[in-house]
């Protein structure tokens, strides 16, 4: 039962919303402005809740007795499943904010295509995540034509943002076959067709942050089997310290 | 972060339909649009809210403290104005 591809699918979910509202959340005390140290933790809380949601269905239909905690807890990073995109360091709050723009402008179309599965617990939890990731497009794409167009600076900073982090773009529209399966039975969305929505959408806003689209070269990928960069074990030895240390605490 | 703040915008919110919207305090942004999602942040995160306006903070022209008993004093003295002379029929209730 452990390896069903519907239970592969909602952790991959899972992970990835983990994995970036983790990121968010290494900005609070941090921000350059107490209002921005908001945003991000109001963002990182909706990624959270996500992941939340999407760990606790996982472990009901693995039916092994796994709670959302030992699934976010008590995996090592070959287990996890998210986006390489979502575990790239924070870098400059203008990395942080083009990452977050690359991701939502892709999460939210995908959430609301989701929101349609024949799964009715997928169906509500994409549609509340929807709402949440409309508000991530929006905040991240107003900071990133602020940054583009903004001093020589932060145009150079946000433009070094884009360049590094494209190659990791590509990976969000792949479908393996776990997620074939499960696409061709209306429950899992195909990202592929979104490609050209999501384009559209960033290409807008680079147009007015007078920023470059980079080229579509090679893209990045693995983070779905379990092939990860280097960050994610540092991720995890800060999010799964105290479970690590101190098994089983509460409070 | 520049050594130079970002300009004042003050805060109002409306809670419930029906109600006004009050203020509830202030963000620095950078434009109004910035204003909006930064007071959306920091005072809509406990479901607050509505609706949600900003106002440039100098746009308002306030009283001067020192107008104080000039501009307040004077409504002490006229206790008239307050509604409390009239007899309420008891069928009425609770106004």
């Amino acid at each position: 039962m452990t390896e069903t591809p519907l239970f592969h699918y909602t952790l991959r979910l899972a992970d990835t919303a983990l994995i970036l509202g983790h990121r968010l959340s290494e900005w609070v005390g941090h921000s350059p402005v107490i209002e921005e140290d908001l945003a991000f933790g109001n963002m990182g809380l909706d990624l959270i809740g996500q992941a939340r949601a999407l760990y606790t269905y996982a472990g009901a239909i693995e039916a092994k007795g796994r709670d959302e905690d030992a699934l976010a807890y008590l995996r090592d990073a070959g287990d996890y499943r998210n986006l390489l995109l979502v575990e790239q360091p924070n870098g400059d709050f203008a990395a942080t904010m083009v990452r977050q723009l690359l991701y939502a402008a892709f999460a939210h179309p995908y959430f609301e295509a989701l929101s349609g599965s024949k799964d009715e617990t997928l169906a509500a939890i994409a549609a509340k995540a929807a709402k949440e990731m409309a508000y991530h497009v929006r905040h991240a794409a107003e900071w990133t034509i602020r940054l583009g167009d903004g001093t020589d600076e932060s145009h150079a900073r946000a433009q070094d943002a884009l360049d590094e982090l494209w190659p990791y773009t590509g990976e969000m529209f792949e479908a393996d076959q776990v997620e074939r399966a499960l696409i061709d039975t209306g429950i899992a969305v195909d990202p592929a067709p979104l490609r050209a929505l999501w384009s559209k959408s960033i290409e807008d806003v680079l147009a007015e942050a007078t920023l470059t689209r980079p080229r579509d070269g090679h893209m990045q990928s693995g983070g779905r089997s379990g092939r990860h960069s280097e960050h994610l074990g540092h991720i995890l030895s800060e999010l799964q310290f105290l479970q690590r240390a101190y098994p089983g605490a509460t409070w | 972060m520049s050594d130079k703040n970002w300009p004042l915008w003050e805060v109002f919110i409306r809670t419930r339909n029906g109600l006004a919207h009050r203020h509830v305090g202030s963000v620095h942004a950078v434009d109004a649009t910035m204003a909006l999602h930064a007071a959306r942040d920091t005072y809509t995160r406990r479901g607050e809210g509505l609706s949600v306006w900003v106002v440039p903070s100098n746009a308002i022209t306030a009283s001067d403290p020192a107008d104080k008993d000039m501009m307040f004093e004077p409504t002490a003295s006229k206790i008239y104005r307050h509604p409390t002379f009239y007899d309420i029929p008891d069928d009425v209730g609770h106004m």
